[in-house]
């Protein structure tokens, strides 16, 4: 089999609109798990013991089923229930919901590494809790686990084709419809690959930096 | 250091009560050890305590206590009048809660061994921090007031600094005029100058001899800096085993301790010097 460049030219075009869609899913999905990876991490905080007991399961749960098992039951058994979602939202929440549950673990180590001195000097200078939280330990722990959160952000990226398995037109979807068409998945799938490495080694180089500025 | 000045900066109020801290039979265990045995004393408003004793009786347990940074198992701690570990519920004490600790923790401010500075704000801003979320200060009220406090203590050329780029004895500075923007009632201040190179503790405790002689602060310490124990406190409380085993005026303590174990103490203390 030899390389069409002709039908390579032919066929970028649908695959780049295949990135844009990865990538949003991609951006979206990190917002849902940044925000709420640190709500999951405070509430496993809380001082009821009924909150950290329940957020931990939920945590524990989410985590020892798999991704794909998640978007299925999003996609095709939340409409039974009432609630019908786009296979993009069913993908952006399924994403975001799962690496929550990992970037929560990350935010956790975060806090845990705040010296304990600066809790007591907060104590000490009466300041309300939740200016304490704002002020004083999330930007002492944040900083320090961005490379961390940083390298999930980029595993989501490279999770987004499990997306295609709830019709979602991302780049592998692209790709497969293509190859579906014209039986030709050398230049589609190869395209896909060095697509998804023209994002991701960018990305692991901000990381680095990341690394380099906050590491310890 | 302007003493005149700092005593316009730093206005204590009045206090409410004859004693401004008292602790009651207070126990603090750690797990089967205990720390504190039924600890009663009492230090009356204005006064100077210095609290000295071997490692491991109990006297930093008594500022973490007072600091609400730890909680007392048993007994209860007064401040200024008010009761800091119980409110009254009907006939009842119960243990406080957030809102009452706040309350009259207000009152109480604490200098660390290790500084403890927020290394993430500048140090104006760790300065004004507090008086703006606690004090209900404008912003530009209480970094003025910082400023104020920071020339005071010798550091108004750094108030754009982060306490990273700032010496040991600089940063604990810092931190003495971020603990009197709160304008305490109490000071407790916790080895002060141990985490500090020999050649700094100078310019820290001279900070502090300041405060002592311009304000009304009530001040308990615990150090092993015993000229500065000398020179600034009223009494000197030794401690062993969780208990007071002496207490007196430094000029006597110092010079004529009747228990043996504070002379044991001492003699170690001094040798060491």
């Amino acid at each position: 089999m030899i390389w069409d460049w002709a039908y390579t030219w032919d066929i970028l075009p649908e695959l780049l609109r295949g990135l844009v869609v990865t990538v949003q899913a991609t951006l979206v999905g990190s917002v849902v798990a940044l925000v709420l990876g640190l709500v999951l991490a405070l509430l496993r905080r809380s001082r009821l013991a009924v909150i950290r007991i329940v957020t931990g399961g939920f945590v524990e749960f989410v985590r020892s089923t798999p991704l794909l098992v998640q978007l299925y039951f999003l996609f095709f058994v939340l409409p039974s229930l009432g609630i019908t979602l786009s296979g993009f939202q069913a993908g952006v929440i399924g994403l975001g919901v799962h690496y929550a549950t990992y970037t929560s673990e990350v935010y956790r180590a975060g806090i845990e590494g705040v010296p304990r001195g600066q809790w007591e000097a907060a104590t000490a200078l009466n300041l309300p809790s939740s200016r304490v939280w704002r002020s004083v330990i999330l930007p002492q722990a944040i900083p320090r686990v961005l490379p961390a959160l940083g390298n999930y952000v980029i595993a989501m990226f490279k999770e987004t084709p499990l997306l295609s398995a709830i019709t979602v037109l991302e780049m592998l979807a692209a790709a497969k419809g293509i190859g579906n068409q014209t039986f030709r998945y050398l230049e589609p799938l190869t395209l896909v690959g060095l697509l998804f490495l023209l994002v991701s080694l960018p990305a692991s180089f901000t990381v680095r930096r990341l690394e380099r500025r906050f590491g310890h | 250091m302007d003493t005149d000045k700092l005593a316009d900066v730093v206005h204590v109020e009045p206090p409410a009560a004859r004693e401004m801290v008292r602790f009651d039979k207070v126990v603090k265990r750690y797990g089967d050890n205990v720390v504190l045995r039924e600890l009663d004393f009492h230090v009356k408003p204005g006064e100077r305590i210095t609290l000295i004793g071997p490692s491991g009786s109990g006297k930093t347990t008594i500022l973490r206590l007072l600091m609400t940074i730890e909680k007392a198992d048993e007994g209860k701690i007064h401040v200024d009048g008010d009761c800091l570990t119980h409110t009254r519920r009907g006939d009842h004490d119960v243990p406080a809660d957030e809102k009452h600790i706040r309350q009259v923790r207000k009152k109480i401010g604490m200098i660390f061994q290790q500084f403890n500075l927020f290394p993430n704000m500048k140090v104006l801003r760790n300065v004004s921090e507090a008086p703006v979320h606690c004090l209900g200060l404008s912003r530009g009220e209480a970094e003025a007031r910082a400023i104020e406090l920071l020339e005071l203590v010798g550091l108004g050329t750094k108030v754009d600094a982060y306490p990273s780029q700032l010496s040991g004895g600089q940063q604990q500075r810092v931190a003495i005029a971020r603990a009197l923007a709160m304008q305490p009632k109490v000071l407790c201040l916790d080895e002060v100058t141990s985490a500090l190179d020999p050649e700094l503790v100078a310019e820290v405790l001279n900070v502090l001899r300041n405060v002592a002689a311009s304000t009304d602060i009530t001040m308990l310490c615990v150090t092993h800096e015993m000229k500065f124990a000398r020179d600034v406190s009223d009494r000197v409380l030794m401690f062993d085993k969780g208990q007071i085993v002496e207490e007196a005026p430094p000029d006597k303590l110092f010079t004529q301790p009747e228990h043996q174990r504070t002379r044991t103490f001492l003699r170690a203390v001094l040798e060491e010097h």
